[in-house]
């Protein structure tokens, strides 16, 4: 797939991936066998139609291939951006056992753009006319049918989207709730505009309200609201899909100096506040000239390509383990070796050094070597006795890992969660609570996009099966 | 949109806002925050509930023009909306009866969020002390609310131009002299304040409660700015506080943390001065 040129993308933040032309769309999608019994499909968390809609790309029916996709995803332009492919449908592409598998990911992506873009040039048509209000429409269409019951879910994120859009689908009256003061939850604040452009995510969201959803900003569950509160104003089923947005810290000395910030904070401000247009926008962000990223997932890829852009001199990624241990996306890592990322591994910090105005100036390091296997599998990191050296940074961004965020299950009398504070739900998201449900890195801990949304779909079957028992 | 409803000048820098904001109203308790938004291109900045009503759906807070994000505010006008407003966050006060008096210490803007707090001390049945501080007379706000809900209210200016001259902690000091026996205490202002008093009521080993005011962005524990050092412990003040043992936190550190983006935030005034005071977003 195109891309844009690592010396050039790095002092901008647009999409580093280009997507498919027409043409490209429709030779790849030609390499499809059409399988009978398609194993790409057991491989994707959503269960798209995979077989289906490559089948409408090859025949060049764009409009059938999007009307395919959207029946099991709610969110293919952002799904066909960042799901672990590798690892899901296409790892099971027969035809990757003898050559590269049918790149599934990319075609949804362009079948997905396609669509937005022939939506837009459609409204574009009608704002001319000036004859139809595209909210009088939505509406229309919202209150087209009777609703069945109210349905409320908590958390705007991938779960909570894709769990609306189902129930929205059978006919319930839909709200979600969310924190922020927009939707989409890590989409928006989390993965960075050159992975994931913002404006992307704005419009596949604008298409479930289209679909009836209704989505209230700046609602706090566990402050603003409570699971109860919600029961007591008629919403006969709840799900609650807040997520994983705790950051860890590593508890070492100095990690509360000036220019420590967890990943989260960084992509945050950088992200969903725009603070790489300060001072256009208003909220500030500072990378620093050296920076350190603690950590080697996705997260950790994404703050260190970040403050590459930012105009960071020096950025390295500083993990215990090895590259092979990393856990972040192999094209996540190959971007960042391209783009100048340094890998610093097998290496630690003990402790974060800070000057006299309370800065961080470096970091005292301990070297690695991989012992035994631990639990995990993964070779456990062993500190190498009189190793410690001194590195120097200005800047040190925590990418080791997020906990679930704790404020409505703390508000939420009777949910039983597990020891890390995740919500103990059954494969289709039952909790302990008759009528609550949960899903997404709220139960599964930190995981991906792509699993909170099957968690989300999983969950709506669930609720739609109770909603129906609980009338009859 | 949250529209406002009242605005009150109190001086060329401090304003009083009320914001219809019901869902936050009904919910707002003493001790809590909430974070608003003013605009599309703003920052999300945090602010203590200084007075609610659950009847009108309406909270009140008192800002001073610091930087850009709360020029913007001040700059708003009664019948102007806010984008965002959110709330109510962070841990509400603990409010329980005491034996002794309560002393209440509010300096400069830090007297308004300290009024709930002394109201529902007062309704719990304490005897209520208060000192309330500022810079000079114009910056001295809530004087007549604050004696409503107070059995004794000392008020002091740092330049003797109404009141006793000097800080709240000569004030507190006096009062100790001559009270002796108090129950607890909570500050709020600034933290050079807030230090000051934890310093001076340390070897008295008086229950001393501070509202930590540190950089935010979300207000909900996703992003870790707000983080304090409490003790030994790496506390989030949005949702583990704001408020604190004033005797555990580490005072010094906070102070150079809020001082993090000083330089972006003299750029981001000094535009939205060329620009004429207009944010620019339209």
């Amino acid at each position: 797939m195109p891309c844009q040129a690592p010396q050039e993308r790095v002092s901008n933040f647009n999409e580093v991936a280009l997507g498919y032309t027409e043409e490209q769309a429709i030779i790849e999608a030609k390499r499809c066998l059409q399988c009978k019994k398609p194993k790409c499909r057991d491989g994707c968390p959503v269960e798209v139609l995979i077989p289906e809609f490559i089948q409408a790309v090859a025949d060049g029916d764009m409009a059938t291939a999007a009307k395919q996709l959207k029946l099991k995803n709610a969110l293919p332009a952002v799904c066909g951006r960042v799901c672990p492919q590798e690892s899901q449908c296409e790892s099971k592409c027969i035809v990757g056992i003898k050559s590269e598998p049918v790149a599934i990911g990319r075609l949804e992506r362009f079948v997905a753009d396609w669509e937005m873009a022939k939506e837009e040039a459609e409204e574009a048509k009608v704002a001319d006319l000036d004859t139809v209000d595209g909210d009088q429409e939505s509406e229309s269409s919202a209150t087209a049918s009777p609703k069945k019951q109210k349905v409320a879910i908590i958390g705007a994120g991938p779960a909570g989207l894709s769990c609306a859009a189902d129930l929205a689908r059978f006919g319930y009256d839909v709200t979600v709730f969310e924190a922020l003061h927009v939707a989409g939850g890590v989409l928006m604040y989390g993965i960075p505009e050159f992975r994931l452009p913002k404006a992307i995510v704005e419009k596949e969201i604008d298409s479930l309200r289209k679909l009836g959803v209704n989505l209230q900003v700046n609602m706090v569950g566990g402050k603003t609201f409570t699971v109860e509160d919600l029961q007591q104003k008629g919403y006969e089923a709840v799900f609650i899909g807040t997520g994983a947005g705790l950051p860890n810290f590593m508890g070492i000395p100095g990690e509360n100096l000036c220019g420590v910030f967890a990943a989260n904070e960084f992509l945050t401000r950088t992200n969903l506040m725009k603070g790489y247009d300060f001072p256009n926008f208003l909220t500030p962000v500072i990378s620093g000239r050296k920076v350190a990223v603690l950590g080697a997932g996705n997260v950790a890829m994404d703050a260190a390509r970040t403050a590459l852009r930012l105009g960071a001199e020096e950025v390295s990624i500083v993990y215990r383990r090895s590259e092979k241990e990393m856990p972040a996306r192999a094209e996540e890592i190959e971007h960042a070796h391209e783009e100048g990322v340094q890998f610093k591994v097998l290496t630690n910090p003990v402790e974060i050094v800070g000057d006299e105005q309370g800065w961080v100036k470096g970091m005292n390091c301990l070297r690695y070597e991989l012992g035994e296997p631990d639990e995990s599998g993964r070779r456990r990191p062993v500190p190498v006795e009189g190793s410690e050296f001194f590195m120097e940074v200005d800047s040190v961004i925590v990418a080791i890992g997020q906990g679930p965020n704790p404020l409505v299950t703390q508000s939420t009398a009777g949910l039983a969660l597990n020891r890390k504070g995740t919500i103990q739900a059954d494969e289709e998201g039952r909790t302990s609570l008759p009528g609550v449900f949960a899903g997404g890195d709220i139960v599964t801990g930190a995981a991906t996009v792509i699993l909170a949304m099957g968690a989300g779909k999983k969950s709506a079957r669930a609720i739609d099966q109770y909603l129906q028992s609980k009338q009859s | 949109m949250y529209p406002i409803v009242k605005k009150i000048i109190h001086s060329p820098a401090v304003k009083e806002f009320e914001v219809y904001a019901p869902m936050v109203a009904e919910k707002a308790k003493a001790g809590q925050f909430f974070i608003l938004r003013v605009s599309e291109k703003a920052e999300r900045i945090p602010l203590t509930i200084a007075d609610y009503n659950r009847e009108q759906g309406t909270i009140t807070t008192i800002i001073q023009e610091l930087g850009a994000s709360s020029t913007l505010f001040g700059q708003m006008e009664e019948g102007d909306h806010i984008l965002d407003f959110v709330g109510p966050l962070g841990v509400p006060s603990e409010i329980e009866r005491y034996d002794h008096p309560v002393v209440l210490v509010g300096g400069g803007i830090g007297i308004a969020p300290i009024f709930p707090i002394a109201r529902d001390l007062k309704e719990a049945g304490n005897e209520v002390i208060s000192i309330i501080g500022a810079r000079n007379k114009e910056l001295l706000i809530w004087e007549e609310k604050m004696a409503s809900v107070s059995d004794q209210l000392i008020v002091c200016t740092d330049d003797g131009s109404y009141g006793r001259q000097g800080f709240v902690t000569d004030a507190l000091k006096d009062l100790y002299e001559e009270r002796g026996q108090l129950s607890a205490l909570w500050a709020i202002g600034p933290m050079p304040m807030m230090r000051a008093i934890t310093n001076v009521t340390r070897p008295w080993e008086l229950k001393t409660i501070v509202s930590m005011n540190p950089l935010m962005m979300d207000g909900t524990g996703m992003c870790g700015a707000c983080r304090v050092q409490v003790g030994s412990e790496t506390k989030f003040a949005c949702v583990d506080g704001p408020e604190f043992d004033g005797h555990l936190v580490d005072f010094d550190l906070a102070i150079k943390r809020l001082s993090i983006y000083k330089d972006q935030e003299k750029r981001a005034l000094a535009v939205l001065e060329h620009k004429g005071g207009h944010c620019g977003c339209q």
